[in-house]
């Protein structure tokens, strides 16, 4: 266990912590109990970096479970370190920030857990080099998130939400798992940079196509990719630093962490770029068209976040479209360098943005753009720090969104040159999409900006509104510094970490020596498409009232959204009529299908396989045995003749403590207190279960009924009794036991073969099965409790909704 | 219990019932049930027992003197809420394998050691131990919670 896992699990260890002091301790606000975590982080991650930027990787394992291959291995090279930075270094300014945000009055402690235990989730899918692991943190992140969504829960619009992103990231998530399992199936390791030696094997398989769509769908639900974006506007309804931090500076940007990742061992392949390259830029357009006509600030934010997600990832597709084609080597790495670059940007502006639109909230109660208005004079440091990062979000000079926007047109611009085999004639394409977005992008920016700042003061808003706290603007206030100095000098980042980020995506050992600068030359193609693009967006924004209305042929129900919530009310009708079909609410009914499933398994496995059976090697049957079976058969006869339930019970104990004997003459004492125990504490809840049997007698059932029972049980016992004969008459191989008995004290230092095994060997069964009891025990309770809650009839409307 | 043994058609139950033979026969049965449990727990890893079946015995222990009074008197001999038990029984069951990461071991990697102890001799300890120690709260009070519950049903 190194320094870098304790960094990893830090946050989780200090939530626990936090939970503690939030139950004990509630004067001061539980922020700054949290603030330090994220701070060491930052500052432990800040000291790798010239290591990593001078080409010296990291690489820790921790194994976990070796035999199947899942190791907790961190490996930080550039990108990794990267994002390990943004994640702790913005989740140390919205920690600062919810200090202000959150009162006293609202659920600190869980919000704070939560948070942390984001945080740890995504510093492990960042810094991890397996991918089962990956895989683990990644859908942690997802939980974290739904559960930050749902954070102010009476609200119907978060569950909504919260559903809605788990539903859609969750999928992905499992799908990119099936990627991971058929890389897995194609390479025999779960090591990313085990795979990256392994690239041929990769190429020639043919499941790699179907890996690389698997993979992709993780991505792009994750980061929100057309058409799985439509998640993220809803997700808004968390508070403001959640959407900040998890909806637009980190966890959004995990598929791109992903695709980044991956890129080396997948942009040999067609398929990768071209989803990647058309996805990004499609959802680039259409989201930032889309941004425009949003109402609600945040709205407005989340599809710019969309937009800008799409944007780094037609990048990253561009940096991979060299590989397959053989194209220019420096556009590819211009493309990779913009895609990096514009990552930290985007962190700077965009949080800062989403920060400084809290505030307003906060302190004029609406974030509705008609409301708003006119705020220039009340708040104007907010101002300030809207109109920088809003300028540099669309992509004007002297701010840092310049610099990246202007290497992301001037690859796109070249992307013609790259040698396009079939597509060659629909190149033009992909400038154009890049130019459509963003000179939305450019008029969304200018709305914030002006919509909320200029204008006419409505004074239609909830309060009154005034400048915010300090506490609340120190943090939006660093980010815009950053806008500023990453800026004016972009060196202090490219020799540092974007080289090594750039290096790691390409997997090349060569330093890149990137030097930004603002001033290309007139002769740049992508400075006259940005004075295009500032003066067709100028002008579309001045005439924005005469082209608004092509918004309304967009129909509501042509959107996924729709699509989203008729598939889900579908789905629910449909598996309620097929849960209705077979689920009779009879227990006998369920009782003849698992039994009538067994049988019918039973047989074909029998009929697979052959039936041979031995008498050859069987012990005698002695007295002691006969009377025992003598004992079970006469409890079998009463049963079935008996009227009173309390006979039938009292026999069927008597089965029970037959069977514990007959351990008892196998030498199976472990088996046979258990069975002892067992048959004690099930006929107590018998006679306790008794009361709430039905009245009517077994003796008035039909003949068909009693003939179905007879031959399903006729079925199992004939079933298990070939199987135990077959089992013992064959010898397929060497006995377990043998293992055991050799090992069980060397290695567990035990005497009692069969606890060692529960509690060491075959301990993970164990673990599940304890969580299984544990789990049933409360199920049964929560039953229980509804069904007695019912009862009282003032609870008429949840017993309404548990039944949906 | 008592409209367990009215529907069973015995009529003439007391509106309390006391059965002054059980009650202290339960008592000191009790005991002995409890502590052969204990027993059966510990020497689990060398002779025939184990979390399993000392959780079942401690809980039948339990269920004895719910028989013998009723769910309000066993609340107060024994004011438990079965619900924490079983979150604190999984928290040893699923902790315990995580901390052997602390030894650089891979999970699940049980330690053990012997320690002489003046009075007792030499004493085996053994990580096995903790685990098992959530094995048996989680199915002593998961047991109890359902028949506690399933018993105060009827009332």
């Amino acid at each position: 266990m190194a320094l870098i896992h304790l960094a990893i699990l830090l946050p989780l260890i200090a939530a626990i912590a936090i939970g503690v002091i939030y139950r004990y301790y509630k004067r001061l606000h539980l922020g700054w109990f949290v603030l330090p975590v994220p701070l060491i982080i930052v500052i432990y991650l800040l000291t790798l970096v010239p290591r990593v930027s001078s080409n010296q990787l990291i690489y820790e394992s921790l194994a976990i479970m070796p035999r199947i291959g899942m190791n907790f291995d961190v490996y930080i090279d550039g990108l990794g370190l990267l994002f390990a930075i943004l994640i702790s270094g913005i989740g140390a300014l919205v920690v600062l920030y919810s200090i202000g945000y959150l009162s006293h009055r609202e659920d600190l402690g869980s919000f704070y857990v939560y948070l942390l235990m984001f945080m740890s989730a995504m510093l492990g899918v960042v810094l991890n080099d397996n991918v089962l692991m990956l895989y683990l943190f990644w859908e942690l992140t997802s939980i974290s998130s739904f559960l930050l969504i749902a954070f102010w829960f009476m609200k119907e619009r978060s569950l909504y939400g919260a559903q809605k992103s788990m539903l859609i990231t969750m999928g992905g998530g499992f799908l990119m798992l099936g990627g991971f399992i058929l890389l897995y199936i194609m390479t025999g390791t779960f090591s990313i940079r085990e795979m990256l030696n392994q690239v041929a094997a990769i190429q020639e398989s043919p499941l790699a196509p179907l890996a690389v769509v698997l993979i992709l769908f993780g991505a792009f639900t994750k980061s929100a990719q057309f058409p799985f974006y439509i998640w993220l506007p809803d997700a808004m309804e968390a508070p403001t630093p959640v959407s900040a931090y998890l909806h637009s500076a980190t966890m959004v940007k995990a598929g791109i962490y992903l695709v980044a990742r991956l890129t080396p061992l997948f942009a040999f392949s067609e398929l990768w770029v071209w989803i990647i390259l058309l996805g990004g830029l499609i959802t680039m357009a259409w989201a930032s068209f889309n941004a425009i006509r949003k109402d609600d600030l945040k709205a407005v934010l989340a599809f710019s976040t969309v937009s800008q997600l799409g944007l780094i990832m037609s990048l990253l597709g561009l940096g991979a479209l060299s590989v397959v084609t053989g194209a220019n080597e420096e556009y590819f790495s211009i493309a990779v360098v913009a895609a990096v670059f514009h990552l930290i940007n985007h962190a700077t502006f965009k949080g800062a943005l989403f920060m400084v639109t809290g505030i307003v909230d906060h302190e004029a109660g609406t974030r509705s753009l008609k409301k708003l208005g006119g705020l220039l004079t009340v708040m104007p440091v907010s101002f300030t720090l809207t109109l920088i990062t809003a300028l540099s979000m669309a992509g004007l000079p002297p701010f840092n969104g310049f610099l990246s926007k202007e290497l992301f047109l001037e690859a796109m611009i070249h992307v013609g040159d790259a040698n396009f085999s079939a597509l060659a004639d629909v190149a033009f394409i992909f400038p154009l999409l890049a130019i459509v977005g963003s000179i939305f992008t450019f008029i969304y920016s200018i709305l914030l900006i002006y919509g909320v700042f200029f204008g006419k003061r409505t004074y239609d808003t909830p309060k009154e509104p005034h400048e915010a706290p300090a506490l609340m603007l120190i943090s939006p206030a660093i980010l815009t510094v950053l806008v500023l100095v990453f800026g004016f000098f972009p060196n202090v980042l490219s020799g540092t970490i974007i080289d090594s980020a750039a290096m790691s995506i390409m997997a090349s050992d060569t330093p890149l020596e990137t030097h930004l600068y603002m001033w290309h030359g007139f002769a740049n193609p992508a400075l006259w498409a940005t004075v295009f693009i500032v003066i067709t967006g100028t002008l579309l924004f001045y005439f924005r009232d005469k082209w608004m209305f092509i918004y309304d042929y967009h129909k509501d129900r042509f959107t996924l959204n729709y699509l989203y919530d008729q598939g889900l009310i579908y789905s629910r009708f449909g598996s309620r009529k097929i849960t209705d079909s077979y689920m009779s609410g009879f227990i006998r009914s369920y009782l003849v299908y698992i039994f009538l499933f067994f049988i019918v398994m039973g047989i074909l496995t029998l009929l697979n396989t052959g039936i041979r059976i031995s008498f050859d090697d069987m012990a005698p049957v002695g007295i002691h045995e006969m009377a025992v079976v003598l004992i079970i058969l006469v409890s079998i006869a009463v049963i079935l003749g008996t009227k009173s339930r309390m006979v039938s019970i009292i026999m069927l104990g008597a089965i029970g403590f037959s069977m514990s004997l007959f351990f008892v003459f196998f030498r199976a004492a472990d088996l046979a207190l258990t069975q002892l125990a067992i048959e004690t504490v099930t006929t107590a809840l018998f006679l306790v279960c008794f009361y709430h049997l039905p009245k009517n007698s077994r003796h008035q059932e039909r003949m068909r009924f009693k003939l179905t029972n007879f031959l399903v049980s006729l079925g199992v016992a004939l079933i298990v009794i070939i199987i135990g004969l077959t089992a013992y008459s064959n010898r397929l191989f060497d006995r377990i036991s043998e293992f055991h008995i050799e090992n069980v004290y060397e290695l567990a230092a035990g005497g009692n073969m069969v606890n060692v095994i529960l509690v060491d060997f075959r301990g993970f069964d164990t673990l599940f099965e304890t969580l299984v009891f544990g789990i049933a025990g409360i199920g049964i309770y929560s039953l229980m409790k509804l069904r007695l809650n019912r009862k009282d009839g003032n609870n008429e409307e949840h017993a309404e909704e548990s039944r949906i | 219990m008592k409209n367990t043994l009215k529907k069973a058609g015995y009529n003439k139950v007391q509106k309390q019932m006391n059965d002054v033979f059980l009650q202290f026969t339960a008592k000191l049965v009790f005991f002995i049930v409890i502590m052969f449990s204990f027993n059966l727990f510990f020497a689990g890893h060398y002779t025939p027992g184990g979390g399993f079946v000392g959780g079942l015995l401690a809980a039948a222990a339990l269920i004895l003197l719910l028989i013998a009074y009723d769910r309000k008197t066993l609340e107060s001999m024994v004011p438990i809420d079965f619900r924490l038990v079983i979150t604190i029984g999984l928290v040893f069951a699923a902790g315990i394998p995580t901390l052997s990461f602390l030894f650089g071991t891979p999970f699940f990697t049980h330690q053990h050691t012997y320690v002489e102890i003046p009075v007792f001799g030499e004493v085996a300890l053994h990580s096995a131990v903790l685990f098992d120690i959530g094995v048996f709260l989680t199915v002593a009070a998961t047991a109890l919670l359902i028949i506690v519950l399933v018993g105060e049903a009827d009332e």
